[in-house]
C-alpha cells in the first residue's frame, strides 16, 4: 500500500515536471523498462535494441541527445553515461504533443525547446556555436542515407548552408570579417525569419 | 472601369456574332459552292463547310474561351473582385442568348460525353501531379472523412430533407419518390474539384484548409460515382424491387470503385514511371507519355466502372517525384507548362458552356419550393456536416481547425460541372422529373460558383483566415526539417509508437530502397534529393539574379569576360593547405555532383586533352560579338538542340558557383592570413612570369594600360593593406569591398581575365588569343562593370526574385512550396 502510494506521488511528480498525463508517464515507464531490461537506467547501448532506429541516418546523433546533459538541463556540457527514467521523460517532454489548451506563449517556449534542443544536436562540442565543421557533420550523417550522394557533396551543402546563416545573420559582411559559427540566437534567425515559427 | 469591364464581354460577343455568321452560312451551304457548282468541270475553289465543321466549330469556341479570357484579364479590378469562373458563366449565358436567338435550338450544350471523356481529366490530372503529397498525405484522415462521411452526409440529408418537405405538400404535385430524391441528393452533395479550384486559387487561403477542401473534391468523386449508379439503378428497379442484399452489395460495391480506381491509378503511375526511365533517346515525346498513360489510367477504370477521377488523380500523385526526376528538364517544364494549358483551357470552356447549356427553355422546369429548398438544404447541412466532423477530427489533429476555418469550408463547398453533367446523364424515361433536377442542378451550380465564389473572398479578408505565403526556401530550413523528421520518428521508434511520422519513414526508405532503384534513372537517384535540388535552386537563383544584376548595370562584360573556369577546376594541383585542397574538392564536387550535367563532363574531360584548342574555340566564341539572334534554321523533328542560352546559364552557374564558395571559404572560414599571403605571392609571381611577353603582345592600349595600374595597386595593396590578402583568393567579397573603397580597379575583379588568381596559368594561353580577336572593351570588363556590381551573397542574393512561371502555375508552386516546409512549420506534430 505504502508502495503504491510513493509511486503515484512519484507520478505525479513527474506530471508536474514533464507535462504528461500520468497514462503516458505510464505508457512511457514500460517502454523504458522494456528498453533497459527492467533496469533503472538506460545506457547508450540498449537503444541499440530498437530494430526501426537502425534506418535512421542520424541515429547516433539522437542517441547521444538522450544522454546530452544540456537536454538533461543538468549541466552546460558533457555527457552522462547512463540515464533513469526521469531523465528519459525529461528528453521525451521536449516533444510532448502541443496541448489545446495552452497559451500562445507556452507554444512558443515550446518550439524553441525544441529547436534548442535540434541546435544542441548539431552543436557536438557544446560551445554555443555551430561551427562549419559541426554543420558539414551533421549534414553528412543526414545525407547519408542516399548512398548516391558523395560526401563532398554534403560538404558543399553545409557550406551553403552556413554562409545562407552568415547572410541572413550579419547581413553585409566586411571583408575582414569571419564569421565563426552559428549561435543559438543566430539559429533561430536563420530558420525562422520570413516563417511562420 | 465600366468600359473597360464591357470591353471584354464585347469582345466576345463580336466574336460570337462572327461565328454565328459562319453557322449560318455553313447551315445554309450557300454561294461560292453553289456558283461553281454549277460548271461541272474542276472548280479551283470549293467551299466546304460540312466537311471541316466539327473540329472548326469545336476550335472557334475554344478560341472564344480564350479569347475571352484575355478580355477578362485587360481589367484587373474586375478580376480580382469577380472569379473567373463566373465571369465565363455570365459569358457562357450571352453567348447561349446569341445562339439561342440566332437558331432556336440549343446546339451547343455541355454533354457528359464531352465533359467525362476530354474536359474533365486533365483539369484532375493536373491536380493530381501537383498535388503537395506531403500535405495531402499529412491530412489524408480528415480530407477522406470529409469526403467519404461529408458526402454521404450531405447527399442523405439533403434527399431526405426535401422528401419530407415534398410529403408536406409545399412543392405541389410531382411524380417523384423517395428514390428520385436520394438520387438526386447524391449528384447535388459532392464537392466539385473544378470549381473548387477555379475558386480557391484566386483566394489563396493557408494550405492546410485548401488542401482539406480541394483534397475532399477530388476524392468524394469515388462516393458520387457509388451513390449515383446505387440510386440510379435503384430508380430503375424499382423502390418495391430494392432488397437488402442490393443495399449491401450497394455498399460492398464503394470499396471496390474507390479502391480500385486508386489501385488502376497507381499500376498506371508505375508503368509511366518505369516508361519514362527509358527515354532517354526520344526526349522529344517524353512529355507524351505523361498525358498518354495517366489518360488511359482514367479511361480503364472508366472501362471497368471504377472512379476514373481516383484513378487519374492518383496516378498523377504517384507518378510525380519518378516522372520529374526521371524526364529532363526541358520536358519537365514543357509537362508542367502543357498541363496547365490543358487544365485551364478545360476549365474555361466547361464554365462558359455551363453557361450555355443553361440557356436552353426546355429543360427549364422551375419549382420555387424545390430549387429553393436545395440551396437552403445543401448549405445548411454542409455546415452542419462540417461542424460536426471538424468536432470528431480536432480531437486527433494536431493542427486544429479552427471555427474561422470551419466557415470558410462549409462555404466553400461549391458545387460545379460534375453534378451537371450527371444530372444531365439521367434517363428521363426512368427519372419523371430530370428537367426539374436538372434546372435545379443548374441553379445551385451557378448559385455557388456566381454567388459563393463572389463573396467567398471577402469573406475570408474579413474573418481573416490564415492566408498561404510563399517564400523562398530556404537551405537551413530544409536541413533543419530534414533533421527534425527524423528525430520525430526516432522519438516515435524509442517510445514505441506508430504515428504518422514513423510511416512515413517507413515509406521513404522502401521508396529508396526499392521504388526509386526500380523507376528511377540512375542519375536521377542520385540528385534526387530534397536538400540537394533546394540548395541547386538556390544557387541557380543566385546565377540568375547575378547576371541579371549586371544587366541592370548596363554591361554584360563580366560574364563574357574570359575566366575559362572550366579549365581551371581541371587544374588542380596539389595544394599545400588542407582548406585549399577541400575547397577545390569541393569545386569538382560541384560540377559532379550537384549539376550533373554530362555535357559539361565532357568538356571539362575534353579540355583535359587539349586545354589550347579549347581556349581558342572558347574565346571565338566568347569574343566574336554575338548578334542577337542567331537562330540555327536547321528543322528537326526529334532533335531540340541545347540553345547557346542554356549553355551560357550552365556556365554562369557554375561560375556563380565557384565564387560563392571561394568568398565563403576566404571570408567565413577566415582563412589564414599568412597562408593567403603566401600564395598570393606565388601567384603574382607566376602571374609576372607569365605576364611580361603576352603583355607585349596585345596591340590594344586600354588593356594594357589597366594591367599596369592594377599592378601598381596591387604593389600599393602589397605594403599597404595587408588585411586584403585575406580576400586575394575571393572574388565576390572582396569585390563588394572595394566598391566600398571606391578603388578604381580590384585586382580580384569577378571575373577579371588577367587576375583571377587561379588562372594565372591560363593566362599565357589566353594571351595567345590572336590580337585582332581581342578588342579592348571586351576582352578586360569595363571597369564600371567590375566594380559596380556589388556582388557579394549577402548582396545580391535574391535581389530580383525569380519567376518564370504563370500565375496558375504559381500557386501550385505555392502549393507545392510548403510541402516540405510542413514539419518544419509544426516541429510539435509527433503522435506520442
Amino acid at each position: 500500500m505504502g508502495a503504491a502510494h510513493s509511486a503515484s506521488e512519484e507520478v505525479r511528480e513527474l506530471e508536474g515536471k514533464t507535462g504528461f498525463s500520468s497514462d503516458q508517464i505510464e505508457q512511457l515507464h514500460r517502454r523504458f523498462k522494456q528498453l533497459s531490461g527492467d533496469q533503472p537506467t538506460i545506457r547508450k547501448e540498449n537503444f541499440n535494441n530498437v530494430p526501426d532506429l537502425e534506418l535512421n541516418p542520424i541515429r547516433s546523433k539522437i542517441v547521444r541527445a538522450f544522454f546530452d546533459n544540456r537536454n538533461l538541463r543538468k549541466g552546460p556540457s558533457g555527457l552522462a553515461d547512463e540515464i533513469n527514467f526521469e531523465d528519459f521523460l525529461t528528453i521525451m517532454s521536449y516533444f510532448r504533443p502541443i496541448d489545446t489548451t495552452m497559451g500562445e506563449e507556452q507554444v512558443e517556449l515550446s518550439r524553441k525547446e525544441k529547436l534548442r534542443f535540434l541546435f544542441h544536436m548539431y552543436d557536438s562540442d557544446s560551445d554555443g556555436r555551430i561551427t562549419l565543421e559541426e554543420y558539414r557533420n551533421v549534414v553528412e550523417e543526414l545525407l547519408s542515407g542516399n548512398p548516391h550522394i558523395e560526401k563532398e557533396s554534403a560538404r558543399s551543402i553545409a557550406d551553403g548552408a552556413m554562409m545562407e546563416a552568415a547572410s541572413v545573420c550579419v547581413g553585409q559582411m566586411e571583408p575582414d570579417q569571419v564569421y565563426e559559427g552559428i549561435t543559438f540566437e543566430d539559429f533561430l534567425k536563420a530558420r525562422c525569419s520570413g516563417s511562420r515559427l | 472601369m465600366w468600359g473597360l469591364r464591357a470591353r471584354g464581354p464585347g469582345g466576345g460577343l463580336l466574336l460570337a456574332l462572327v461565328l454565328g455568321g459562319l453557322l449560318w452560312t455553313g447551315g445554309v451551304e450557300v454561294e461560292p459552292g453553289g456558283a461553281h457548282g454549277e460548271s461541272q468541270g474542276f472548280q479551283v475553289v470549293t467551299f466546304e463547310w460540312a466537311h471541316v465543321q466539327d473540329p472548326y466549330v469545336i476550335a472557334l469556341w475554344v478560341l472564344v474561351a480564350s479569347l475571352a479570357k484575355i478580355g477578362f484579364h485587360l481589367s484587373h479590378k474586375v478580376t480580382s473582385v469577380v472569379p473567373e469562373s463566373a465571369l465565363l458563366i455570365v459569358l457562357g449565358l450571352v453567348l447561349g442568348g446569341i445562339v439561342w436567338a440566332a437558331d432556336h435550338i440549343a446546339s451547343f450544350t455541355l454533354t457528359p460525353t464531352v465533359f467525362f471523356f476530354y474536359l474533365l481529366p486533365p483539369i484532375v490530372l493536373d491536380a493530381g501531379y501537383f498535388m503537395p503529397n506531403r500535405l495531402f498525405f499529412g491530412n489524408l484522415g480528415t480530407i477522406l472523412l470529409y469526403a467519404v462521411v461529408g458526402t454521404v452526409w450531405n447527399a442523405a440529408t439533403t434527399g431526405l430533407s426535401l422528401y419530407g418537405v415534398f410529403l408536406s405538400g409545399l412543392m405541389g404535385d410531382l411524380q417523384i419518390g423517395l428514390l428520385d430524391f436520394l438520387l438526386f441528393g447524391s449528384l447535388i452533395a459532392a464537392v466539385d474539384p473544378v470549381a473548387v479550384l477555379a475558386v480557391f486559387e484566386e483566394v489563396h487561403v493557408n494550405e492546410v484548409l485548401f488542401i482539406i477542401v480541394f483534397g475532399e473534391s477530388l476524392l468524394n468523386d469515388a462516393v458520387t460515382v457509388v451513390l449515383y449508379n446505387v440510386f440510379e439503378s435503384f430508380v430503375s428497379l424499382g423502390g418495391d424491387n430494392v432488397t437488402g442484399v442490393d443495399c449491401v452489395k450497394g455498399i460492398v460495391s464503394f470499396f471496390v470503385v474507390s479502391l480500385g480506381g486508386t489501385l488502376v491509378g497507381v499500376i498506371f503511375a508505375f508503368l509511366l514511371s518505369l516508361v519514362t526511365r527509358f527515354t532517354k533517346h526520344v526526349r522529344i515525346i517524353e512529355p507524351g507519355f505523361v498525358f498518354v498513360i495517366s489518360y488511359l489510367s482514367y479511361l480503364t477504370s472508366e472501362m471497368l466502372s471504377l472512379s476514373a477521377i481516383l484513378a487519374i488523380t492518383f496516378c498523377g500523385i504517384c507518378c510525380q517525384k519518378y516522372v520529374k526526376a526521371n524526364i529532363s528538364e526541358q520536358s519537365a517544364t514543357t509537362v508542367r507548362y502543357t498541363m496547365k494549358m490543358l487544365a485551364s483551357g478545360a476549365e474555361t470552356i466547361i464554365f462558359m458552356f455551363l453557361g450555355i447549356s443553361a440557356v436552353n427553355p426546355f429543360i427549364w422546369t422551375w419549382n420555387t419550393a424545390f430549387v429553393l429548398l436545395t440551396l437552403v438544404f445543401i448549405s445548411v447541412y454542409r455546415a452542419i456536416g462540417v461542424v460536426l466532423q471538424t468536432w470528431l477530427l480536432n480531437r486527433y489533429r494536431m493542427v486544429q481547425l479552427e471555427p474561422i476555418d470551419q466557415v470558410v469550408l462549409s462555404y466553400g463547398g461549391l458545387r460545379g460541372a460534375v453534378a451537371f453533367a450527371l444530372v444531365v446523364l439521367l434517363d428521363g424515361e426512368k427519372v419523371k422529373e430530370k428537367n426539374l433536377f436538372v434546372s435545379t442542378t443548374i441553379i445551385v451550380v451557378f448559385f455557388t460558383v456566381i454567388f459563393q465564389g463572389l463573396t467567398i473572398k471577402p469573406l475570408v479578408q474579413w474573418l481573416k483566415v490564415k492566408r498561404s505565403e510563399h517564400r523562398e526556401p530556404r537551405l537551413n530550413e530544409k536541413l533543419h526539417g530534414r533533421a527534425f523528421d527524423h528525430i520525430l520518428s526516432a522519438i516515435e521508434d524509442i517510445s514505441g509508437q506508430i504515428g504518422h511520422n514513423y510511416l512515413r519513414d517507413k515509406w521513404s526508405h522502401f521508396d529508396r530502397k526499392f521504388l526509386s532503384r526500380v523507376l528511377m534513372r540512375r542519375s536521377a537517384q542520385k540528385s534526387r534529393d530534397q536538400i540537394l535540388n533546394v540548395f541547386h535552386e538556390l544557387n541557380l537563383k543566385d546565377a540568375i539574379s547575378y547576371v541579371a544584376e549586371g544587366e541592370r548595370r548596363g554591361s554584360l562584360a563580366f560574364i563574357r569576360s574570359p575566366s575559362t573556369d572550366n579549365m581551371v577546376n581541371v587544374d588542380f594541383t596539389p595544394r599545400s593547405s588542407t582548406v585549399e585542397a577541400s575547397v577545390s574538392y569541393l569545386l569538382r564536387e560541384n560540377v559532379s555532383a550537384v549539376c550533373l550535367d554530362m555535357q559539361s563532363l565532357q568538356q571539362r574531360r575534353r579540355s583535359i586533352r587539349d586545354t589550347e584548342d579549347m581556349v581558342t574555340h572558347h574565346t571565338l566564341q566568347q569574343y566574336l560579338y554575338k548578334p542577337r539572334q542567331e537562330y540555327k534554321h536547321l528543322y528537326s523533328r526529334h532533335e531540340l538542340t541545347p540553345t547557346e542560352d542554356e549553355k551560357q546559364d550552365r556556365e554562369i552557374f557554375h561560375r556563380t558557383m565557384r565564387k560563392r564558395l571561394e568568398s565563403f571559404k576566404s571570408a567565413k572560414l577566415g582563412l589564414n592570413q599568412k597562408k593567403a599571403a603566401k600564395m598570393y605571392k606565388r601567384e603574382r609571381a607566376q602571374k609576372r612570369r607569365n605576364s611580361s611577353i603576352p603583355n607585349g603582345k596585345l596591340p590594344t592600349e586600354i588593356p594594357v594600360q589597366n594591367f599596369t595600374i592594377k599592378e601598381k595597386d596591387l604593389e600599393l595593396s602589397d605594403t599597404e593593406e595587408p588585411p586584403n590578402y585575406d580576400e586575394m583568393s575571393g572574388g565576390i567579397e572582396f569585390l563588394a569591398g572595394v566598391t566600398k573603397d571606391t578603388a578604381s580597379d580590384s585586382p580580384a575583379g569577378i571575373d577579371n581575365p588577367v587576375f583571377s588568381p587561379d588562372e594565372a596559368l591560363d593566362r599565357s594561353l589566353l594571351a595567345r588569343v590572336p590580337p585582332w580577336l581581342s578588342p579592348g572593351e571586351t576582352v578586360v570588363p569595363s571597369q564600371r562593370a567590375r566594380t559596380q556590381i556589388p556582388l557579394s551573397p549577402g548582396t545580391f542574393r535574391r535581389l530580383t526574385p525569380f519567376r518564370l512561371s504563370s500565375k496558375s502555375v504559381d500557386s501550385f508552386l505555392q502549393a507545392d512550396g510548403p510541402e516540405e516546409r510542413a514539419p518544419a512549420a509544426k516541429p510539435e506534430s509527433t503522435h506520442m
